[in-house]
């Protein structure tokens, strides 16, 4: 499974693991939350207890289902909303790399504007006219996450379009949607699954943010929306950290998660930034060198070690 | 010399349709989108149908849309966006004195991010690949990962008893000297600055360290020391200057998330600027308030687009567009 080499880079493999356990959680939540979505269990802010292990919410419902039902609002608005963006993001820098002209200018005119307007301003200000529900959440962030991918995509389609492959596809009488479609995008999939992964992270993010100024889905449990609850109905003044403090940490779980594989297969993808040219460390040298100097076989060890070092050093730079 | 102008110029006439196609959208976006915000004005509940027509033609919305876009475009020209449908006072009022409050807060968070952002991010470089470095990357992304607004809640849940929970001065303070005025708007400005500055931290450390890594791998940085450079110098004269280049840039970009953070922050901490006034709009169904918000939050974007723009010319020479 040589596809799946990245996961043996440990941040990679925790990342996708906590990936596929909100996964998991998303899917089987009715299974593991132990209340009912809307039923309170006990007296508004609840202290954490054996049965209620993250406390209760204000009004009085476990925080812990909560957090476990928030899970799938997340990660569907998360996912379609990423689609959304990639959808979008993709076909117009595809058709603008690969038409260029005047098709390319206009194109890449209208990124430039979507790409300085303040997103989540606008995302408010539509979330604002078209009423709260979760497609239009959906729908904002998609419309306004695309830019980014846009550009890559604008720029790798220009390469590509002047290789040799392609040039004979073309040669042989290719269609240009077959030459796009068989020979173009499997080249792109590296950089657009790398840049969706951080995608989906600005666009969990950006529900969070959109729920907090209630604007989110009243009808869904969400992380946003439990650290909105929290804000508006005064935990902070209740004392009960445990209200907004776990369903943050999520958030930031899983955006970071996204982060970490999207910067992972970007860089398998892009293999630079291997090696620099600043001198070997020397504090760790003279660490090394010191400790060799109190034991007399160590030191030897260490000292080899130290010239292979070096060795390696100097050959991975020139 | 020549091309310079030129390239000035040329930036010059983007922001300025920049500026045009985000006054039309706005335009667009509050009159002809279904459902828009204006002709939910004239849906008054029980009202009859003479005084559906009488709200129309008073609000002007019996017009062609091409007249009403002249008409907009003209009273924008004289400064003017309406009046807030919630304390009835010119919305260009009410957002200059938002924006008075907003700039120092948001300056304060984003010059400690810069200073920490960028150490942080040379530290890592120059470290790459140690326990340091990863330690320092973990802690920048999550910090990153964050969102504002929890931030800050719990920023005020820690810190609550020390700092001011909210708003921007002391409404018991009685006559304040204008040296205890200062201090006082300091004093609450602290923690919305900080979870400004945190917000943006992360980024700008990771930023920084991708920055350097690649300026550390030029041949002028194998150069440099091959004439016997000390790495502190290195680092300093070689490889950060040129890694200030794109870092320049994105800071000039993030200021769009900033704005954007802003809104979150600032009602978090009861700030009274401009994101919340934005956040109070929507609240309060306040469109000329939101709609001006909107408007100046972009064009303050584009206009710092803009500088930044003209900064890199200045920086970079070698710059031919």
């Amino acid at each position: 499974m040589s596809q799946f080499r990245f996961l043996r880079q440990p941040a990679i493999a925790v990342a996708a693991g906590v990936l596929a356990l909100t996964l998991l959680v998303a899917l089987f939540a009715p299974l593991l939350a132990t209340s009912e979505a809307g039923r309170r269990v006990g007296p508004v802010f609840g202290s954490p207890s054996s049965a209620h292990p993250l406390g209760l919410d204000d009004a009085g419902q476990d925080v812990l289902s909560l957090l476990l039902r928030g899970a799938r609002t997340v990660l569907i608005v998360g996912a379609a909303a990423s689609l959304v963006a990639v959808l979008i993001g993709c076909a117009v820098g595809v058709l603008a790399g690969y038409a260029g002209g005047w098709v390319d200018s206009v194109l890449m005119r209208i990124t430039d504007y979507f790409l300085v307007v303040p997103a989540l301003p606008f995302m408010i200000v539509v979330a604002a006219i078209w009423g709260p529900s979760l497609s239009h959440i959906i729908l904002v962030i998609g419309l306004l996450s695309w830019t980014q991918m846009a550009r890559l995509t604008r720029a790798q389609t220009m390469s590509l379009r002047e290789r040799g492959y392609i040039l004979r596809a073309r040669g042989l009488g290719s269609s240009h949607l077959r030459i796009v479609t068989r020979h173009l995008l499997p080249h792109l999939t590296p950089l657009v699954v790398a840049n969706a992964a951080l995608t989906v992270a600005t666009a969990i993010f950006a529900e969070a943010a959109l729920a907090f100024l209630g604007l989110g889905d009243p009808t869904s449990v969400s992380w946003g929306r439990m650290i909105e609850h929290a804000f508006s109905r005064s935990a902070l003044s209740a004392g009960a950290w445990w209200a907004f403090v776990p369903p943050g940490l999520c958030i930031a779980a899983v955006v970071v998660a996204c982060s970490v594989i999207g910067q992972g297969v970007a860089e398998i993808a892009n293999p630079q930034l291997q090696h620099d040219h600043l001198p070997p460390r020397r504090v760790r040298l003279r660490a090394t060198a010191a400790g060799g100097g109190e034991d007399d076989s160590g030191g030897s060890d260490s000292g080899r070690r130290l010239r292979r070092r070096t060795a390696a050093t100097v050959m991975e730079e020139s | 010399m020549n091309r310079g102008l030129d390239l000035v110029l040329r930036r010059t006439a983007v922001a300025l349709i920049t500026i045009f196609c985000a006054i039309s959208l706005n335009f667009l976006l509050f009159r002809v989108v279904p459902g828009d915000a204006v002709s939910n004005l004239a849906r008054v509940p029980n009202s009859t149908v003479a005084q559906q027509q009488a709200l129309r033609h008073e609000f002007g919305l019996d017009r062609s849309i091409g007249v009403q876009y002249v008409a907009y475009l003209r009273e924008l020209a004289h400064g003017n966006l309406g009046r807030s449908f919630a304390n009835g006072q010119p919305v260009s009022k009410n957002l200059g004195e938002a924006l008075g409050n907003t700039l120092p807060m948001v300056l304060l968070g984003t010059v400690v991010a810069i200073l920490a952002g960028i150490a942080t991010g040379v530290l890592g470089a120059v470290r790459r690949g140690t326990r340091t470095d990863r330690a320092l990357t973990v802690s920048s992304l999550t910090v990153y990962a964050l969102p504002a607004q929890w931030v800050g809640l719990l920023l005020l849940f820690l810190l609550g008893g020390v700092f001011p929970s909210g708003g921007r001065v002391d409404e018991f303070l009685i006559e304040p000297s204008p040296w205890q005025h200062t201090v006082d708007v300091l004093w609450h400005m602290t923690l919305p600055s900080l979870v400004v500055g945190l917000t943006l931290f992360g980024q700008y450390a990771l930023l920084t360290r991708t920055a350097m890594l690649e300026t550390l791998a030029e041949d002028y940085v194998l150069t440099a020391r091959a004439k016997g450079l000390s790495t502190l110098r290195i680092v300093r004269h070689h490889a950060l200057r040129n890694a200030m280049l794109p870092i320049s840039t994105l800071i000039a970009l993030s200021l769009g998330s900033v704005v954007g953070g802003v809104v979150l922050i600032e009602t978090v901490f009861s700030w009274p600027g401009i994101g919340r006034a934005i956040y109070s709009a929507v609240t309060s169904r306040d469109y000329p308030m939101l709609q001006g918000a909107f408007l100046v939050l972009t064009v303050v974007v584009v206009v710092c687009n803009y500088v930044s723009d003209l900064i890199y010319l200045r920086l970079d020479p070698r710059i031919t567009v």
